[in-house]
């Protein structure tokens, strides 16, 4: 007889729960046979429903990545080459509920980004609002104090009703969350494309700082110690959130709306300052972790697992606030807002007292004990007994077949050839369409909504390419940088290219931010896995993002996988979106994209390279989402990067941009857009002179960033960057009157008020928001 | 002079009140825990922003009830200073220290933002001629929209209680009768507003105008 064959579970004592496992009832809970079959093997015995209930949601692609655990092997964990003094990799990803890094001087900051993009699509506003609950328990869990937040948004065409109902509910219920908590939210990226109509994403950041020394674990040690449920009360709501999050939206996922938790941002801040109190006091807790996703089942098998140890709870003493629920509710629930301590035998009064000074529920639930198992008694009879670590770590693994979809070849071929270039006096139209696209204009109808500004420690406002925050430690100040981004057009169509220019604007944000990147987060958000078409572009995305890391030494500290974004209309583009956390050495080197005086004359750092493929203008001019995403050069990157950072710090930058979606006249224009409008004589002499107009004002190439500089520095910069092998192009100039002239070697394309083309791009989000 | 910064289980700009107080000011300052029954020792009390109780009736209405709020009223009548920043404000209308209340901004949305600001000529501490005729001081707030009856206003008006107008090119952020951003009582000891001036007191803020606005409130040069 094994071991597994010995444990013995008393008959539920829940009367209906006492069904048979019958294939249907497996497939129910979403197991295949064979993983069935697994849970056979692990037990030696058969289930009862709430094993199988517990199996399921463990087992779920949202817990166990079961798709992605071989893609997610492939990023780089840990520095290659470590700086004793700063970006050394504290705790890595997949170790704890968030990694952090070291930030030098004995600190360190601690982020992750979270998807909660199924709830959001069903219930906008909760679904949105517990996201960014969530994403915040992980990183107080680790001991950091939540220092900021940003959010990823992707929305279907604003001219749809359901696009902007969804991004009414979404922005009210992110800023609801974050402002009562009081962390600013400070940066983000949204942008709006069809394939996003049926199933929005929702990404939640947040950043927290902690000294080494508060490092806290989530591990289950110390036979006889207590284990402790704090927080709000069970209810049924979130019932098997996890599995909700693992397959595809219908027209029937409106009925799992008992699966959308419901979020009490009160009860969370109330939760927070108990635990940062009850972590502050030395050697009390041992280890701590939030309920999430599969609520107080993950918490307790994982805790049993990471510690080595046996954890036992009694479900009767666990805080309710339905009456009549089951230990199969009880253990699935994802009510929000609860967490599981495990502190120091006979201390247990520490705990206690902190969080009747709070008014919050510390409750005794169970004790570590010997052995390596999940036990989970009610009315003293043995219900579940489960090998902790087998079902925390041992879940299926899968590598699923992948298959180039054909489109991907017919659309890299496209030749620009196919559409007529822009006349001159087409130009300004052109332009003004980009800047009135969403994605490109004015998102603080978003930001407004967010206080982005509580904590006193802002330093860049959202609107610029990276936020900036000041962290106070015990000696001194330190900056902090953070952005995120992911072009789904490029992913669409060329995912590995995709993957690493995702990385690669992620860190010319942070660099035009004064900032050296540190490390990075991701949410990969794809479609169904099982199509192999869909884990081919998450298989080449996932190869490209993780290409880039290892060449710029950028670990990844941990993210998340949302798989199943896909409605009727079919799955989204694929979006690795990553965020970066960076830091600034000075407040004297914290750089904005604004013009300062109206006089910097505007280098370019880069080419004038002749590509239009993937780019924005293709979709705002032709209605295209075709060509090839722009070529990219990691080496030239890296001399851009250590360049741009170096004229930042010899202060020689007033403000510096880098070129995204919509190019360099996108970016020159937003330049002008800052507490004052400026205006721009600029005379572009392109080289070699043959190239396309569209391609030279609006394509997209990678590496380049337009730096405005003072005229006394002009001559120092254009040499330095000669010596550092980065092209430079003088541009032109900015001016104190707000007209913005347009010439291409030296024959005016246009000329016209900054006020116009910065009112369309203030206007558009509004505009549209304003409609029903 | 020794400030009591009070904290209500939601404030959230508890600490952020608190440095600014201790630090740019150099004020002696503590954290008061909404639970303590007495405020002996203080000069003078500072209500910060946040959510106190979740603002699950209207924001403020619980907070009043807080053992704390029975010293402050004590306090206040003792002719001590009394300051209400956000929902520190909300709080001091709740609980009759100040008139007026504050409902939903009347577009219904949060709203951060720089504002600027007209000042009134209110009292010797809070004049033009010490503050200026303008600042500009974030607001951050989904309930601020100040209301009060005609003869309340009228009253207001007369005991020149008016401390603050929201002014600027966009005007008005929520909707706030006759653009009111900040009010005092008659005895010109307890003062509230919805900006936040404890949010730009520092070199690395957008402008330093709440320290005007702190030291004009706790009358220091």
């Amino acid at each position: 007889m094994s071991e597994a064959q010995k444990t013995e579970v008393t008959p539920l004592v829940e009367e209906e729960l006492r069904v048979p496992i019958t294939p249907e009832v497996v497939e129910q809970h979403g197991l295949l046979p064979e993983e069935y079959q697994k849970v056979l093997e692990i037990l030696g015995r058969e289930p009862n429903l709430t094993e199988l209930g517990i199996f399921s949601v463990m087992w779920s692609e949202h817990c166990a990545y079961k798709n992605s655990r071989p893609l997610l092997r492939m990023f780089p964990t840990d520095k290659a080459e470590p700086n004793p003094s700063v970006g050394r990799i504290l705790v890595k990803a997949g170790e704890e509920n968030a990694g952090v890094v070291d930030i030098g001087d004995g600190w360190g900051i601690c982020f992750k980004i979270e998807s909660h993009n199924h709830p959001s699509f069903v219930e906008p506003f909760e679904g949105a609002a517990t996201g960014v609950g969530g994403i915040i328990r992980d990183i107080f869990t680790m001991g950091a104090r939540p220092a900021l937040l940003t959010n990823s948004l992707r929305f279907g065409d604003l001219e749809s009703p359901l696009a902007r109902r969804l991004m009414r509910g979404v922005v009210s219920g992110i800023s609801h969350y974050g402002n009562c908590i009081g962390i600013p939210n400070i940066a983000g990226d949204v942008y709006f494309d069809k394939c996003y109509e049926g199933n929005p994403l929702v990404n939640a950041l947040c950043l927290g700082v902690l000294r080494h020394d508060q490092i806290k674990r989530g591990a289950a040690k110390g036979v006889g110690n207590p284990v402790y449920y704090v927080g709000a009360p069970t209810g049924r709501d979130g019932l098997g959130g996890a599995s909700f999050a693992s397959k595809d939206l219908s027209e029937e996922s409106h009925e799992d709306r008992p699966a959308v938790q419901k979020g009490d941002p009160f009860m969370e801040k109330l939760l927070m300052e108990a635990c940062l109190e009850m972590m502050a006091v030395p050697d009390l807790v041992v280890g701590i972790q939030d309920m999430g996703a599969a609520g107080l089942t993950c918490s307790t098998c994982e805790t049993a697992s990471r510690g080595g140890a046996a954890v036992e709870i009694d479900i009767d003493l666990v805080p309710q606030r339905e009456t009549g629920m089951n230990s199969y509710e009880i253990m699935l629930s994802e009510s929000q807002e609860r967490m599981l301590v495990i502190v120091q035998a006979g201390r247990e009064h520490e705990l206690e007292s902190i969080f009747e000074k709070w008014d919050l529920h510390a409750v005794q639930i169970g004790k570590v004990i010997e052995g390596d198992r999940m036990i989970v008694k009610k009315g003293g009879e043995t219900i579940v007994s489960i090998p902790a670590a087998k079902l925390a770590d041992d879940g299926p693994v899968y590598d699923r077949e992948a298959r180039e979809p054909e489109y991907l070849a017919e659309s890299q071929s496209w030749n620009a050839s196919s559409i007529s270039d822009l006349q001159p006096e087409e130009v300004l139209t052109a332009l003004e369409k980009l800047l009135g696209h969403p994605t490109i204009a004015s998102k603080e109808w978003i930001y407004r909504q967010y206080d982005h500004r509580v904590m006193a420690d802002t330093v860049v406002d959202p609107g610029h390419s990276s936020g900036v925050i000041r962290i106070k430690t015990d000696t001194g100040e330190k900056y902090v940088s953070i952005a995120n981004d992911c072009n789904n057009r490029y992913c669409y169509l060329n995912p590995r290219k995709g993957g690493i220019i995702a990385i690669a604007e992620c860190m010319r944000n942070l660099v035009c931010s004064g900032a050296t990147p540190l490390a990075m987060t991701n949410n990969l958000n794809f479609g169904n896995p099982y199509n192999p078409e869909i884990f081919y572009m998450f298989r080449e995305a996932v190869i490209g993002l993780a290409d880039a890391c290892k060449h710029f030494d950028i670990p990844v500290i941990g993210g998340n996988v949302s798989l199943y974004n896909q409605g009727p209309d079919g799955a989204i583009d694929p979006t690795p979106t990553v965020s970066l956390a960076g830091l600034i050495e000075s407040i004297d080197h914290v750089t904005t994209r604004e013009i300062k005086n109206g006089d910097e004359v505007f280098l370019l750092l880069g080419d004038f390279p002749d590509e239009i493929g993937a780019s924005l203008y293709l979709q705002t001019q032709y209605e295209l989402k075709t060509g090839d995403a722009p070529d990219i050069d990691l080496h030239a990157a890296g001399r851009l990067y250590d360049f741009t950072l170096e004229q930042i710090k010899n202060g020689r930058v007033h403000a510096a941009h880098d070129i995204s979606e919509g190019g360099l006249l996108v970016t020159l224009s937003e330049m002008l857009f800052g507490e004052t409008t400026f205006g721009a004589e600029l005379n572009l002499n392109p080289t070699p002179d043959a190239g396309r107009i569209d391609a030279l004002l609006f394509g997209e190439s990678q590496n380049r960033i337009v730096l405005a500089v003072p005229p006394t520095f002009v001559e120092s910069v254009v040499e330095a960057a000669n010596d550092a092998s980065v092209p430079v192009h003088e541009l032109g100039t900015a001016t104190k009157a707000p007209v913005f002239n347009l010439s291409i070697s030296g024959k005016t394309i246009f000329q016209t008020e900054t006020s116009k083309l910065r009112s369309i791009w203030d206007e558009a989000i509004p505009a549209y928001m304003s409609r029903i | 002079m020794k400030v009591a910064v009070l904290q209500f289980p939601g404030s959230n700009c508890d600490r952020d009140a608190y440095r600014a107080v201790k630090g740019p000011l150099g004020l002696e300052c503590d954290l008061v825990w909404h639970k303590q029954t007495s405020l002996a020792g203080y000069d003078a009390a500072l209500l910060p922003g946040g959510f106190s109780y979740g603002d699950y009736l209207r924001c403020g209405a619980i907070a009043r009830f807080s053992p704390v709020m029975e010293a402050l009223v004590r306090f206040a009548a003792d002719g001590r200073r009394v300051l209400g920043i956000c929902n520190g404000f909300q709080v001091l209308c709740e609980s009759g220290l100040l008139p007026g209340a504050l409902v939903r901004n009347n577009h219904m949305k949060f709203v951060c933002q720089d504002q600027p600001l007209q000042v009134e000529d209110s009292d010797a501490q809070f004049n033009s001629a010490k503050l200026g005729s303008s600042l500009t001081v974030p607001i951050a707030h989904g309930e601020g929209n100040f209301r009060i009856d005609e003869p309340g206003l009228e009253q207001l008006r007369r005991n020149r209680q008016i401390l603050l107008r929201y002014s600027g090119n966009e005007g008005n952020p929520n909707g706030s009768l006759a653009d009111i951003a900040g009010v005092r009582n008659t005895n010109g000891n307890v003062f509230g507003m919805m900006p936040h001036p404890e949010r730009v007191v520092e070199p690395f803020h957008p402008n330093q105008d709440g320290l005007k606005v702190l030291k004009a409130f706790f009358s220091l040069n």
